[in-house]
């Protein structure tokens, strides 16, 4: 009969002993009357019940608390601090905008003309506080949902290895209309990925449809 | 394009408020007050008279699109010229914005060339 224990010897763990134990007892009890093709069954799922046992182990080790307690808030506030240093760094350009548009109102020509385009160019530039702040928000969130389904994997591991029963599986997502979600709110999504959206020039054809 | 004409700039974006409120003064409109959410703006035009409004979409409590929705319901403010400046640049959402009655919708960034075309022309058609 083939052993069936995976390269590295038995698992050391409780769980693994405990599977190991079972399942020897089981072929112990069945050998005279296996087959080969059975006896191989059988080391497979000894074979599988110890990476079971392993994995759970390693998910233990994991430290999750780690991720949810520190990593993550640690990940947010930073992504927070970036928004607030990008905008204190928009606003002082604006202030120094506003500073040249005033020298700009007491010189005339084309000294006059051209600081103003300046002036108006940074001006559209400076909208990229807006488009990061709200790719940010994005990133959080995204953040937020991952450090959820960790507490979700953490509960139900932690259910089954004390014997309680599972968490039930997730309800389905509520309809907008049983959240009071908008339309509006629906359709927030943030800014998209270069090629992810429609351009001014497409946007201008598709209102140009309606008309 | 009547530079007296009172305008209402809605962004939750202190910045963005900013810069739309220099690129009109540029574009020589004096006449700007700004809120920072649908809620804050809807309150602001009932209490007013606004000849155009310039909104964002993606705020909170009250986003832009909710905002132009109570706008149209409004029997007073229903004409109200309303361009959407916004980062929001699915099909779908230019589509919910126009079947909501929005006049103009400009996606962000945009240059101050793009507002000044689109302003002329909603304030054309008011």
């Amino acid at each position: 009969m083939p052993d069936g224990s995976p390269p590295g010897g038995p698992d050391p763990s409780p769980d693994g002993a405990r599977i190991e134990t079972a399942v020897r007892a089981v072929l112990g009890s069945m050998s005279g009357d296996l087959t080969v093709v059975e006896a191989a069954l059988l080391a497979e799922l000894e074979g599988l019940g110890r990476t079971v046992a392993r994995a759970k182990q390693e998910i233990a080790s994991l430290r999750v608390d780690d991720i949810t307690l520190s990593h993550i808030p640690s990940a947010t506030d930073e992504l927070d601090a970036i928004v607030g240093h990008t905008a204190q760094a928009t606003n002082e350009i604006l202030d120094a905008c506003e500073t040249l548009e005033a020298v700009a109102g007491r010189i005339s020509g084309a000294e006059s003309d051209a600081l103003a385009t300046a002036v108006t160019r940074i001006y559209e530039a400076c909208s990229f506080q807006d488009i990061t702040g709200q790719r940010i928000s994005k990133v959080v969130t995204a953040l937020k949902a991952i450090e959820a389904r960790i507490d979700q994997v953490v509960s139900r591991f932690g259910a089954a290895t004390t014997g309680l029963p599972p968490p039930c599986s997730e309800a389905p997502a509520p309809a907008p209309a049983e959240t009071g979600e908008t339309e509006g709110r629906r359709l927030a999504n943030g800014p998209q990925l270069p090629g992810g959206g429609v351009s001014q020039a497409d946007i201008d054809k598709l209102l140009a449809d309606f008309d | 394009m009547d530079k007296n004409t009172s305008v209402l700039i809605v962004d939750d974006y202190k910045t963005m408020l900013r810069i739309i409120r220099n690129l009109l003064k540029q574009l020589e409109f004096e006449n700007v007050e700004e809120a920072t959410d649908g809620s804050e703006a809807l309150a602001k035009m009932r209490a007013g008279n606004f000849g155009l409004v310039i909104s964002d979409w993606n705020m909170a409590p009250m986003t832009g699109l909710d905002l132009l929705k109570e706008v149209r319901a409004d029997a007073r403010l229903k004409h109200t010229p309303f361009i959407m400046i916004t980062a929001e640049s699915k099909t779908e959402n230019v589509v919910a914005a126009k079947a909501a009655g929005v006049s103009n919708y400009i996606v962000k960034p945009f240059n101050a060339e793009t507002l000044k075309g689109k302003i002329e022309k909603v304030m054309a058609n008011a």
